[in-house]
């Protein structure tokens, strides 16, 4: 018998096509199109397809979202001389750079970064107009802003990177280049340069919530799965109502961890670790540079790194021998 | 949903899968290194200071690096080469027997295919008409001045010629001043000197070129701050890609992983490296002082085709003599049986004479993209 499973599911659940509920004039519902269903949709989740809104402030988003891509990708497709096999094979590593420390917070030409603070400002505008959208959406539809306040913690990281940082440090080559690899890279040298962003206490946190979010993520989605057979996929209800599936989830939780969490609890402890992943995070960033040049000596004055015993005696720094070349 | 379309998507999805699983065992079996490895610790226990070997690989490094026999030594009785021979310009000191030993060993470790006449015109052996025997000389003043003058770097074991020729004309690791791949130019970015994959910095997206500001040029290389709160280090963040470059590079070069010269929780700091970073430190300024003072010197001499892109020389970096080992040829020292190549050149004059065949002058020092440093 075929059975309906959450991610890859055999069954195509086909209602009528439905249109939602009414707005009840809390903001603009100019749905557009005939809806209809996808198939390979359906496998992953609802396979019903539209109406769609997209609305003002979506569709400016969508266009400078467009203009943000369309510069990084000429540029990067440009910068191996319009060639198209080689714009395919180099992609991952091609980049498109902020301007050079010399220019400080000034316009540099387009060439030399001037296209780098172009696609920032059409992608950070893109983001925030999206942020407006997601709010107002909620609101139409008179939910909690919970969701724009979740993303919002991820734009924060976004523009202490981006932008906020940079302009405290008073140079936009401080900033994350675009592309695949080089913005790795930058990660990993921005902590070498920083002495080691393991010993920023921002950054320790940031990898709790991360991990722990991952953690709660599995273990939340394991326990609805798992109590799904007694409805438990009605979260909403089991907040309300708790039925048999909340309380033998409830119970195998206090028996496996020592502790359950209620059915509407879980979700802000879920909530609040995504969110402080991004909000430390930014913080550990935003203190780099600005407040803290050496994270690792920072540590060291701060007992915070372990002393282990010399292992190759007392090596000298060559360069500040008598006579020492440059 | 029809029976057809059923199987097409199942059919679809096996290929795709097969497909994928075909490439990532491809991947994993040729670039990934396959077990068993070997971690040899070096530091504190736990503090993760282990070098990484992998025996195979080993194997096959020591049985490339064979060192020739050295040929039986000569006495400096007798009459001298510069008596004996016209246009002997820096081994003049040494015995007829001595001489000769040297240039037949010499032809054994740089052009043993060719012979003598790579270099010489065999009609008048005293003709330097062969740029290449200006450079060989040049090169033989060279080896004198690091086995005598860069023992910081290279230490009692020194080199010779073999060192980085192993056999063949021209070493197999050299490097050139790297303008980058051509860009469209125009209003696009211009070329930042990195996000093109290469080898010599294992294929990451950082600078292309860190050798000539670092290896040719002096830019300072250091960019961590040695104070806990901010005070004048303007060093960048683009600039320490530029450093990590260069540390990628010495890491392939030496075959080592980073804390064989430093304590990676703190790489800046001097009292947790290793010795070998001492070493290394001589051997950047060894280097700066080869690319400087003998090789981009040569520039007039090298015919067009032995140059680089920008037509500057052919230079030195770690792996010209390193070439993947931590010690070239494994710490085997061939220089102790050739005492004519270890010490200062005897004759300083003529060793710091031009080149005869020298061109107007050496082309400047182009610098394709100096690492940034803040205004």
């Amino acid at each position: 018998m075929a059975e309906y499973q959450n991610i890859f599911t055999r069954i195509q659940v086909r209602g009528p096509i439905y249109a939602g509920t009414p707005l009840e004039g809390r903001g603009p519902n100019n749905r557009l199109g005939t809806p209809s269903f996808n198939h390979l949709f359906g496998r992953l989740g609802d396979a019903q397809v539209g109406p769609i809104y997209l609305g003002t402030l979506g569709l400016a988003s969508i266009i400078c979202g467009f203009i943000a891509f369309e510069i990084i990708g000429l540029n990067m497709w440009a910068s191996v001389n319009w060639d198209p096999v080689q714009f395919l094979r180099q992609l991952p590593w091609l980049a498109l750079e902020p301007p050079a420390p010399s220019y400080g917070l000034h316009f540099p030409p387009l060439a030399q970064g001037g296209w780098w603070l172009m696609a920032g400002f059409f992608l950070t505008t893109s983001i925030l107009l999206w942020w407006v959208r997601i709010y107002r959406r909620a609101r139409a539809l008179g939910l909690g802003s919970h969701t724009a306040w979740a993303f919002a913690a991820a734009i924060w990281l976004y523009l202490v990177l981006g932008f906020i940082r940079p302009l405290l440090m008073g140079s936009w080559a401080e900033a994350v280049p675009f592309g695949i690899f080089p913005h790795l890279d930058w990660t990993a040298a921005f902590s070498l340069r920083y002495g080691n962003l393991f010993y920023n206490p921002f950054h320790m946190l940031s990898i709790v919530f991360l991990y722990g979010s991952t953690l709660l993520f599995a273990m939340h989605g394991a326990t609805v799965l798992a109590t799904s057979r007694f409805g438990a996929e009605r979260e909403l209800e089991q907040i309300a109502d708790r039925g048999t599936a909340f309380e033998r989830g409830g119970l195998f939780w206090r028996w496996t961890m020592g502790f359950n969490a209620t059915a509407e609890s879980i979700h802000r402890w879920a909530w609040w670790f995504a969110v402080l992943c991004p909000l430390t995070g930014g913080l550990g960033i935003l203190l780099t540079g600005t407040v803290v040049d050496n994270w690792y000596l920072w540590g060291t004055h701060h007992g915070l790194v372990p002393v282990y015993p010399p292992s190759w005696g007392t090596i000298i720094d060559p360069a500040t021998l008598p006579g020492a070349p440059k | 949903m029809s029976d057809y379309l059923k199987q097409g998507i199942i059919y679809g999805a096996t290929l795709i899968g097969v497909t994928a699983a075909t490439l990532i065992g491809i991947t994993t079996f040729t670039k990934l290194q396959h077990p068993p490895v070997t971690a040899v610790q070096r530091g504190f226990r736990g503090t993760a200071i282990a070098q990484i070997y992998d025996p195979a690989e080993l194997a096959a490094e020591k049985a490339a690096s064979k060192v020739p026999l050295s040929l039986p030594p000569v006495g400096a009785a007798g009459v001298k080469a510069s008596v004996a021979y016209k246009n002997v310009r820096v081994l003049g000191n040494l015995s007829v027997g001595q001489f000769t030993r040297l240039m037949v060993s010499i032809t054994n470790w740089v052009a043993p295919k060719q012979g003598c006449a790579y270099c010489h015109n065999v009609a008048n052996m005293a003709d330097d008409a062969n740029y290449t025997k200006i450079v060989a000389r040049r090169m033989i003043q060279m080896t004198q001045n690091i086995n005598g003058n860069w023992q910081s770097h290279v230490q009692n074991v020194g080199v010779t010629c073999y060192t980085c020729h192993g056999g063949n004309p021209v070493p197999k690791n050299i490097w050139f001043n790297n303008p980058g791949p051509e860009s469209a130019g125009g209003l696009a970015e211009t070329q930042t000197g990195m996000a093109h994959p290469t080898e010599r910095i294992n294929y990451s997206s950082l600078p292309y070129d860190p050798f000539t500001p670092f290896l040719e040029q002096d830019h300072d290389i250091r960019v961590q701050s040695t104070t806990a709160l901010p005070t004048n280090d303007l060093s960048s963040i683009k600039e320490t890609e530029w450093t990590y470059a260069l540390m990628i590079h010495f890491s392939q070069s030496l075959g080592v992983n980073c804390t064989y010269c430093h304590n990676s929780r703190a790489l800046g700091n001097w009292a947790e490296s290793s010795p070998a970073r001492v070493t290394a430190w001589y051997g950047i300024r060894m280097v700066r002082d080869l690319n400087n003072h003998y090789l981009d010197p040569l520039n007039g001499v090298f015919p067009a085709y032995r140059k680089g892109e920008l037509g500057d020389s052919p230079k030195i970096y770690c792996a010209t003599c390193h070439q993947g080992i931590y010690k070239p040829l494994f710490g085997v020292s061939m220089v102790k049986t050739f005492p004519e190549l270890q010490g200062p050149p005897a004759s300083t004059a003529a060793a710091l004479e031009p080149p005869k065949a020298a061109a107007p002058a050496p082309a400047p020092i182009p610098a394709p993209a100096p690492p940034p440093k803040k205004s």
